[in-house]
């Protein structure tokens, strides 16, 4: 049959964020899919070697808008790791706090937008209308709506007060019985059932060979979590379960989406009643040594790892970020395959793609010609690279072929 | 009274489109249309083309990749519309200033292309939804 490119994107109603879908079509079903990125790169790594060890949470907090708080934490892991510095116990705990809320809101961001690309606003506006309660405890807990500023290399930026959490523990008990009657009339109506079940099939098998992370992972059948997995210091006296789902459609991702927003609650109230009194918040990190160090943590998308090294000085040398939807963008090869065209946008939307985070490679000279990297012309780079450096050190090429 | 200005003074219909941004802005007027502040009862509308727009909010710092696309948007918005720069980005490019990547601000960028362009700026990072509202209606009263 005849092979129809359709391009969705860069600025498409239902994309919020710019990106560029190339849908290979035969009839109605997707054959093959392209996606160019690029549309959001700032350079945040180069950036971030100009920045102090202290200015780098801020920068990287603006990495992504609803990560805003997992980016930091992974970065301030990574220069602890650096350090090997103990962090107090009520500072971990607050980041607990900050963290989940941030979980659930990112959560509902998600279940809202499934149900606006599903044509069923009233989801959309319902998932919303509750996200803004979190974000008004956000807002008392942290003093911002996104992009808190809590964390630093070594504890965190800003105590909370009784009269905040309080607020905070009150505020978030409410929310468990408008978020479990949201929940509850999603799992029950028969639309959503077949809009969803059986729609963009991830197999635990892909999941494992794409590495998918998150829920994209935890919705196929895969139970990784970096919170269980590496139980943070602060996490280890908290109960809660990894919530995972076998089908590896739309329907198991969202469900899993749904259900640990009550994970989520719970550990924010068990970390709010067990905050030790008073006591430090930080722990006071004045030099960073030379070395290495790594942060991995679970955003909401999945696992968002950092890398930092330092010379010494009061700056990173090299700072590496590597966001979830890095690792999910490509399952979307195995799980948009044979899709109709009207439920790719949705397949797309159920790894919660976050395109700001993600971006790698936009090539642009000088008179705008623009010159896209592909696959291949990356091995390609990589290859001549691993050459010209074995040139240079006057090593023989291996005895295995490297040309592609 | 002028057809176009008269459009004005009635419900304003407008296209979002964002630029290298953190998707913070990008959410938060999202967030506008939800029930908790529903600019829907101002009768400011989204809608998918930017031929049917009146104003069009741009988030972020503008980076190479973006900016033909950017102009090109810019283009098919009839005139004379309205462009509202949200958050530090899209007013100074914000913390990603420095960047390699990034040709903006977007007003440079604009006014290269179109000298009478209008722009209004909502600083913030991100702006908060009542401050956006605001900005979008004195923006508004200002042409
Ligand atoms: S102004 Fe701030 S919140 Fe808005 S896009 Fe820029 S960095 Fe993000």
């Amino acid at each position: 049959m005849k092979q129809t490119i359709i391009p969705l994107g860069p600025y498409h109603p239902l994309l919020e964020e710019p990106e560029h879908f190339k849908l290979y079509v035969e009839g109605e079903r997707v054959v093959e899919l392209d996606v160019e990125i690029g549309y959001n790169h700032r350079g945040i790594e180069k950036l971030s070697e100009g920045k102090t060890w202290d200015q780098v949470p801020y920068l990287v907090e603006r990495i992504c808008g609803i990560c805003s708080t997992s980016h930091p934490m992974a970065y301030c892991l990574a220069v602890e790791d650096l350090v090997g510095c103990d962090i107090p116990k009520r500072a971990q705990l607050i980041r607990v706090v900050v963290c989940e809320l941030e979980r659930i809101h990112s959560h509902l961001l998600w279940v809202g937008l499934a149900g606006h690309f599903i044509g069923y606003n009233t989801v959309w506006m319902w998932a919303w209308k509750y996200r803004e309660t979190i974000l008004e405890i956000c807002e008392k807990l942290t003093g911002n709506r996104n992009h808190y500023a809590m964390f630093k290399p070594g504890g965190v930026r800003r105590d909370f007060n009784k009269e905040q959490i309080d607020y905070g523990l009150e505020r978030i008990v409410e929310m468990e019985k408008p978020i479990r009657l949201l929940t509850d009339a999603i799992l029950d109506d028969p639309v959503i059932h077949k809009r969803l079940k059986g729609i963009g099939v991830l197999t635990k098998k892909e999941a494992v060979d794409y590495s998918a992370l998150g829920p994209t992972s935890r919705g196929s059948g895969v139970p990784w979590d970096v919170r269980y997995d590496e139980p943070l210091d602060g996490f280890k006296d908290l109960k809660w379960k990894v919530i995972v789902q076998k089908d590896g459609d739309v329907f198991s991702k969202g469900v899993v989406r749904l259900l640990e927003c009550f994970e989520s609650i719970s550990l924010i109230k068990q970390a709010l009643v067990s905050l030790p009194e008073g006591g430090a918040i930080d722990a006071d990190i004045r030099e960073v040594p030379p070395g290495e160090g790594c942060g991995r943590y679970e955003a909401p998308r999945g696992e968002v790892f950092h890398y930092v090294r330092s010379d010494g000085s009061n700056m990173p040398y090299r700072h590496k970020v590597r966001a979830p939807t890095f690792n999910n963008l490509p399952t979307f090869k195995a799980s948009c395959k044979g899709e109709t065209i009207a439920d790719v946008a949705l397949i797309t939307a159920s790894i919660d793609p976050c395109y700001c985070c993600t971006e790698r490679v936009a090539v642009v000279d000088k008179n705008n010609n623009e010159k896209i990297l592909r696959e291949k012309d990356l091995l390609k780079l990589s290859v001549d690279k691993t050459k010209s450096i074995m040139k240079k050190l006057g090593k023989t090429p291996p005895l295995y072929n490297m040309e592609i | 009274m002028d057809i176009l200005k008269k459009s004005f003074k009635k419900s304003i219909w407008v296209f979002h489109l964002s630029t290298a941004a953190c998707n913070n802005c990008d959410i938060e007027v999202l967030e506008l249309l939800t029930p908790r502040y529903d600019v829907e009862r101002f009768g400011i509308k989204l809608v998918g083309s930017p031929r049917h727009a009146d104003a069009l909010l741009v988030c972020g710092s503008v980076n190479a990749h973006a900016k033909p696309r950017l102009l090109e948007v810019y283009r098919q918005t009839p005139k004379p519309c309205l462009v509202v720069a949200f958050g530090s980005c899209g007013c100074s490019s914000g913390i990603f200033r420095d960047s390699y990547s990034i040709v903006g601000p977007l007003d440079k960028v604009l006014k290269e292309e179109d000298p009478d362009v209008k722009i209004v700026y909502i600083p913030g990072c991100p702006p908060k939804p009542e401050a956006m509202i605001e900005g979008i209606v004195m923006g508004l009263g200002a042409i």
